[in-house]
């Protein structure tokens, strides 16, 4: 589960990026002039209080939003110059997402939850069935494959969730809220987890969260407030 | 492939709702198979029939006769290759529930002019043999069990006998199969010389006549010389297609090809709304999911295949079950007793049935795949 870095830069290099969204006649500026470097193999937790633009910070580096000014490379690669069609293609080799409400289908068994990344994927049948059990196995489920999302726990979903991240063994793990629904037990279970994936499979993981004690986990914090980063939190 | 079981999750995602909406597919795919059915039977003939065949009714309407006389006219005209003719006798077997077509023919050039009507040797040679024989389709035949040798009564509603009976006496002698499917084996065939003989009023005077033409290039023109030779006559002519002629019977009834394309237009611009409405919901329920799609890379075409696909899945199905229904229903044939002697679902229309379910999935999945296609991942993942 090694991911591709940047050589000797950073895995994520974002300079001068701006973002102003329009709503009717009003502007309003979510990030200022916001400079980032995450070196591969790093966890980088990014927390703010709400509105601060985490959210649309964590998109951009996701190559779901573009910037309106600024640039974002990933592993060397310009994505804000990306058109949707190649930013779609990008995601699908680069990324794993983990969202805060797992967002798994829930007619899809874990198993086939896990698989839809590879479906855009050239993998034969055996080939994702695989990795499937792979990633199944790595996030401790695999015994709970044929089991459908409505016949797991939150923190059994958010496992299926991450595992479905891992499985194409993407460049980055961007992981939004990861333990926002879950209680204390669960949410621990869940951020070992992610530490585990740092630490022993050198994945870069990128996570947003309000919690201290998640952000406690990462090897750095950066703060957001006001569309700016600082390395501490500011009231 | 490898998408089918993500298309097909989502279907069944309410089922309840799936269930319906494919079962309002299958009832106008069924209702589709009965009026095609009934199309086929009421102008069936149209297209399928010798196109090298004219015929020769009155000017002013079918009901009117015309004199035997005139097919020695007719045979001298150019381009006439044969003649014959039949008249409508208009009988019922028994009671007039049990009411199908008998005509009187003279038999030999009947017979040639008929070659879809096959009828063994020795069967031919026996009608020739007997005046009061006759010769029914097979589909008549198994309806009243008649065999060969039987005497059946038929009651006429138009001829009476000379001594002023209705009730007319054949001998079967033959029993005709079709060369194909849509010849219809319903009539009964008896001997024009026997009945001219023993009719009390219209002697010597027939219900139409049936040219072939020697050149199947120009009916048309034979058709005006026909119409010609009998011009400012006491019975003039009106020739025209035997397709057509047919179809005029059917007309009888009213434009049948109307009738039933207004009848489906209702129904499929129904469906359609149905099942729109159906994909429409369905996609709006699932926004999030539909972000969380594009999030892991699928990119905008293939939002649009997948919606696409999952619409006309559930029309294709519904298509498919309800084509296949009205095609069991209609196997069974004329439902009507002998009204309806061409009633099947033709495999044209099967056809063009499976080609409308895939149409119908297309058009109803376009908006709520456009739809998918422009979603803006970050909006919708916060609708989760």
């Amino acid at each position: 589960m090694s991911a591709p870095g940047a050589g000797d830069g950073s895995l994520v290099d974002i300079r001068g990026v701006e973002k102003v969204f329009h709503r009717g006649a009003e502007d309003i500026q979510v990030l200022k002039d916001l400079n980032l470097e995450v070196p591969s193999g790093e966890f980088l937790a990014l927390m703010g209080p709400s509105g601060s633009g985490k959210s649309t910070l964590l998109n951009l580096i996701g190559g779901l939003d573009h910037p309106t000014r600024g640039t974002v490379s990933i592993a060397g690669e310009r994505i804000d110059q990306l058109s949707d069609h190649r930013l779609a293609a990008w995601r699908a080799r680069h990324i794993g997402f983990v969202f805060q409400l797992y967002n798994l289908l829930p007619v899809l068994t874990a198993e086939r939850n896990v698989e839809l990344p590879l479906l855009l994927t050239h993998l034969s049948k055996a080939e994702r069935r695989s990795h499937v059990a792979t990633a199944l196995e790595a996030v401790g489920l695999a015994h709970r494959a044929k089991h459908y999302p409505r016949q797991l726990s939150g923190g059994e979903q958010q496992r299926v969730g991450i595992a479905r991240g891992i499985v194409t063994d993407p460049t980055l793990l961007l992981c939004d809220e990861p333990t926002g629904d879950l209680d204390r037990k669960a949410g621990d279970e869940i951020l070992s987890l992610l530490q585990a994936l740092n630490r022993e499979h050198g994945k870069t993981i990128i996570m947003v969260t309000h919690d201290p004690h998640a952000s406690a986990r990462a090897s750095r914090t950066v703060y957001l407030n006001k569309g700016r980063l600082t390395s501490e939190p500011t009231d | 492939m490898k998408f089918l079981y993500l298309i097909w999750g989502n279907l069944r995602r309410k089922k309840t709702r799936t269930v319906l909406t494919l079962l309002s597919i299958v009832v106008a795919f069924v209702l589709y198979g009965f009026l095609s059915a009934i199309k086929q039977a009421l102008t069936g003939g149209v297209s399928l029939e010798g196109a090298n065949r004219l015929i020769v009714r009155h000017k002013v309407s079918i009901i009117q006769l015309l004199p035997e006389s005139y097919k020695r006219r007719m045979q001298k005209i150019p381009g006439v290759a044969a003649v014959t003719h039949q008249t409508w006798f208009g009988g019922i077997y028994q009671d007039p529930k049990k009411f199908f077509m008998q005509n009187p023919v003279v038999p030999d050039e009947f017979l040639d002019m008929h070659p879809e009507i096959l009828l063994p040797a020795e069967q031919r040679q026996a009608w020739l043999q007997t005046r009061t024989g006759a010769i029914v389709g097979r589909k008549t035949a198994e309806r009243f069990n008649w065999k060969i040798g039987d005497k059946v009564p038929i009651q006429s509603s138009i001829w009476s006998k000379k001594n002023g009976s209705f009730l007319w006496e054949f001998d079967i002698v033959g029993i005709f199969d079709g060369r194909e499917k849509n010849t219809d084996t319903t009539p009964m065939f008896f001997r024009y010389d026997y009945f001219d003989e023993a009719r009390r009023g219209g002697t010597g005077q027939v219900g139409w006549y049936t040219v072939r033409v020697q050149d199947t290039a120009r009916p048309a023109e034979v058709a005006k010389l026909v119409d010609a030779e009998f011009e400012n006559s006491s019975y003039e002519t009106k020739t025209e297609a035997e397709g057509a002629f047919v179809q005029a019977w059917a007309k009888q009834i009213g434009d049948i090809a109307l009738i039933t394309a207004s009848i489906l237009g209702a129904v499929f611009f129904t469906i359609l709304l149905v099942t729109g409405n159906t994909i429409s919901q369905s996609v709006r329920e699932r926004t999030g999911e539909l972000g969380l799609l594009k999030a892991i890379g699928f990119t905008n075409a293939q939002m649009l295949a997948l919606v696409l696909a999952e619409s006309c899945l559930l029309a294709v199905l519904g298509g498919v079950i309800g084509l296949g229904a009205a095609w069991l229903l209609t196997s069974h044939g004329d439902p009507t007793g002998g009204m309806l002697p061409l009633y099947f679902f033709p495999a044209r229309d099967v056809i063009a049935g499976f080609a409308m379910c895939v149409a119908l999935g297309l058009v109803t999945g376009l908006l709520p795949a456009l739809q998918a296609m422009r979603l803006r991942v970050a909006d919708s993942l916060r609708r989760i």
